[in-house]
Order: structure tokens, then C-alpha cells, then sequence
């Protein structure tokens, strides 16, 4: 078993405030310290061998573990693939992260919907699914009060409902109505997605998954359905699949005069 | 001294030596191996731990933690007669029998699930727990009532004056 330990004294209301402080800051310089030498090892590897751990981790990889700097996960979503009438991805979500209706449609959580566009001069419709953009300047991070809404170091957006105290300024920041509020108690929750009453909550990129080297789960529901409609990939390495197809296929980002690259881009839009 | 006499008395029940009946808290036995730093230590710093793994694992994506909820239940999840897991809603929970009595209210089972995975919490009587931490007194009718009431002397008043 193996548990990390607090601050060598457990914090005591009885100590000065000074030493409170001090106490905290040798917390934090731990888990810095810690967090380096991770990042330091996976450095070490990659300079090692690149091309040998590419093809090594390339199926499992069962060491990429927790948020790394190097990396920056994104979708890459092929609109002309998308099915108007697969609700696939969304049913996926639902499942994987327990969200449900609760009979109110119109404060029902929605990490990810499927949007349908018609082209008013032509006629022509065009469907595919919309979540949380995962912006690398994040509208919903700036405005927080908090600091629960926060940016992962390998680019996931996500609300730390810890700190989240419900104010729903991120709401109100998002550009892509990706966020949604708690208005019921909820129980049944799955224990990797926990969510509940007066907290607001989005589309997680499925991290629990991702943190364990595996893929959200809409990319493998439009996978099993044989869409194939959306890829997931690290953006930041010229190698992965994603990067590949953006390199050589057109793509757009939603509202780019908001100049705040979203990690969700869209193929074959417009 | 009789403040340590209490606390002595307390700390013993911990250990798990609470009569049938007494007042005191009747901590439920937990299944597994002991905790290797020992339960004076978890019974103290519990949440310490808690509080700093939540931090590694949401905002630095290090899911190598075993101090989180979902461990906890391994081993000290509290069963009913059918055998099931019992929810935060249940005062048997293992979390509530000393926050009851210490009157300590946690706000974990607001976002968590109380019971391990697989259980369904929805089947169980009194699942609400999660609106059993946040509920408001009273009711959205009581709210209203009490609005009428307050608006209908003001509009009164005004309509008076402006007669």
C-alpha cells in the first residue's frame, strides 16, 4: 500500500500563522519537487529512444500517466463523416460520466450535443457533435473567482468542483455553451465522474481515461458505430494521427476571431 | 478534568470498545489489513490526506492515489441486511457515525457516490443524501407563502399613498 503522507506535522491551528505558512509552502515545494523529477524522467525517456517508445506506448501506453506538460490533447472532428440521425457520442457520454435527464430540458446537463447547421442559401444541413472546446486560453479560467475552473498542464479544461461555489461566470464566458449547472441533487454518480447540486460541469475529455493512457469515450462510440468521425490525439506531437491530418487537411476552429485555439478542431465544416 | 476525562472516554470508544446502547459512537468494524501507520493516525489526518491526493489527482492527473473515497470503501463500506452497501442517507454509513457525533458536516456525498461502485444508490430508501446536505428549510411553497405575505402590507402601503 501506498499513501502519500501530509506535511511531515500536520498543520496546527495552534501554531502561529507564520508557521502555518511556512508548513504549506514545504507542501507545495513537495509536490513541485515530485512533479519535476516525473517530468524529468519522461524527458529522459523520450531523448532515449523516441522512435522505440512512439512504437512501444503507441497501442497501451500504460505509462502515460498524469498531466504532462509536453502533451496536448485535442479532437480532430470530421463534420462530412458525422451521421445527422447517430446520436452516438452523446449516449457514450451520458454513460460513461453518468449525466442524465432529469425531466427539465432546459437545465438538463449537456457536456456534448450534437448541433445541426443548415446553410440558408442552399439548403445544405450538416450535423456533428459540440463539447468543451479546450481552449488553450480558456475564457472560463479567466473569469473564475475561484480558481475551480482551471487548465490542466497537458491543455484539459475542467472545473474543480472543490472550489467551484456555483457563481456560473464560466457559463456566461464560454463562447461554445459548452458548461452546464447542477440544478438537482444527484446521487449514482460513477466514482471517476463525480458531480453534484450548485456545481458546474463540462465535458471532461474523459480524463480519468486519458490519465490512464486510454481515449474518451465519444471517439470510441463514432469508432464502434463506424463513423470514425472523430479522432483524439496529442496535438503537440507532429507524429500522432491528429497532428498528421491537420498538417495536411484543412480544418477550421469554432469562432477564431476569439483567438483562443480550441483544442477541438472541425474538418470538412462550412 | 473532567473535559479529558470525556475526551478519554471518547478516544476508547474509537478503538472500537463502545457498549451496545451507550452514548457514544459505535465505530463499524472495517474488513482488510490495518492501516500500516496505524488508526490514531488515519483517525487524525484522514482528510489531511484526502484534501492533498484530491489536488494531485484532479488538477495534476497523477491517478496513483490510494487516500481517496473509493479506497475507503474497500474496507469500511457498511452493509444492511440484504448485504447492499448503505448510502450517506443511512446513519450506520461508516463516515457518519462520527460525524453525527462530533457534528461535523461533510459535503463530499454532495459530488461523490457514498457506496462503492456497482451499488445503486437510487434503489435504496431515503437515497437523497446528497439534498440532505443541501436542502434549504422549508419548502418552494413556504418560500412563496412567506413573499406574499411580505409584499402584500408594501403594495398596500403604497397603493394608500398614492391614493
Amino acid at each position: 500500500m501506498k499513501f502519500r503522507m501530509p506535511a511531515e506535522k500536520p498543520m496546527d491551528s495552534k501554531q502561529p500563522p507564520a508557521a502555518r505558512a511556512q508548513a504549506k509552502k514545504t507542501n507545495k515545494a513537495e509536490m513541485t519537487r515530485r512533479d519535476l523529477l516525473r517530468s524529468g524522467a519522461a524527458v529522459a525517456t523520450a531523448t532515449l529512444a523516441p522512435g522505440v517508445t512512439l512504437m512501444a506506448f503507441g497501442g497501451s501506453p500504460a505509462e502515460a500517466a498524469a498531466a504532462d506538460a509536453g502533451k496536448r490533447w485535442g479532437l480532430l472532428i470530421d463534420v462530412s463523416k458525422c451521421q445527422e440521425d447517430c446520436n452516438g457520442c452523446v449516449q457514450a457520454c451520458s454513460e460513461e460520466n453518468g449525466w442524465e435527464s432529469t425531466g427539465h430540458p432546459e437545465t438538463d446537463a449537456q457536456w456534448i450535443r450534437k448541433v445541426t447547421l443548415k446553410n440558408t442559401a442552399t439548403g445544405h444541413t450538416q450535423s456533428m457533435p459540440m463539447m468543451c472546446q479546450h481552449c488553450e486560453s480558456p475564457p472560463c479560467v479567466d473569469v473564475c473567482p475561484t480558481g475551480a475552473s482551471m487548465k490542466r498542464a497537458d491543455g484539459i479544461v475542467l472545473v474543480d468542483k472543490h472550489t467551484c461555489i456555483g457563481c456560473r461566470y464560466c457559463m456566461m464566458a464560454c463562447p461554445f455553451k459548452a458548461r452546464s449547472f447542477v440544478h438537482e441533487p444527484v446521487v449514482n454518480q460513477k466514482s471517476h465522474a463525480p458531480r453534484g447540486q450548485g456545481t458546474v460541469e463540462s465535458c471532461t475529455l474523459c480524463v480519468h481515461r486519458v490519465d490512464k493512457g486510454g481515449t474518451p469515450a465519444c471517439v470510441e462510440a463514432c469508432a464502434a458505430a463506424g463513423h470514425d468521425a472523430i479522432i483524439f490525439g496529442d496535438l503537440k506531437d507532429p507524429n500522432s494521427e491528429i497532428s498528421k491530418r491537420l498538417a495536411e487537411y484543412p480544418s477550421v476552429a469554432l469562432r477564431p476571431d476569439l483567438n483562443v485555439n480550441p483544442g477541438v478542431r472541425y474538418s470538412n465544416f462550412g | 478534568m473532567a473535559r479529558l476525562a470525556a475526551f478519554l472516554v471518547f478516544v476508547l470508544s474509537l478503538a472500537g470498545t463502545a457498549q451496545a446502547g451507550s452514548l457514544l459512537p459505535e465505530i463499524p468494524k472495517a474488513t482488510g489489513e490495518a492501516h500500516a501507520e496505524g488508526n490514531e493516525f488515519w483517525r487524525k489526518n484522514h482528510m489531511d490526506m484526502m484534501q492533498h491526493d484530491r489536488d494531485l489527482t484532479l488538477r495534476m492527473g497523477e491517478r496513483d492515489i490510494e487516500a481517496s473515497l473509493k479506497e475507503c470503501f474497500e474496507c469500511h463500506a457498511v452493509k444492511d441486511d440484504h448485504g447492499t452497501p448503505v448510502t450517506y442517507s443511512n446513519d450506520k454509513h461508516f463516515c457518519r457515525v462520527c460525524h453525527d457525533y462530533a457534528a461535523v458536516k461533510v459535503d463530499c456525498f454532495m459530488c461523490h457516490r457514498s457506496t462503492p461502485d456497482g451499488v445503486d444508490e437510487n434503489a435504496q430508501e431515503g437515497n437523497s443524501h446528497a439534498g440532505l446536505m443541501s436542502r434549504p428549510e422549508g419548502d418552494a411553497g413556504e418560500v412563496a407563502g412567506y413573499l406574499e405575505r411580505v409584499k402584500r402590507p408594501a403594495r398596500r402601503n403604497m397603493m394608500e399613498a398614492g391614493e
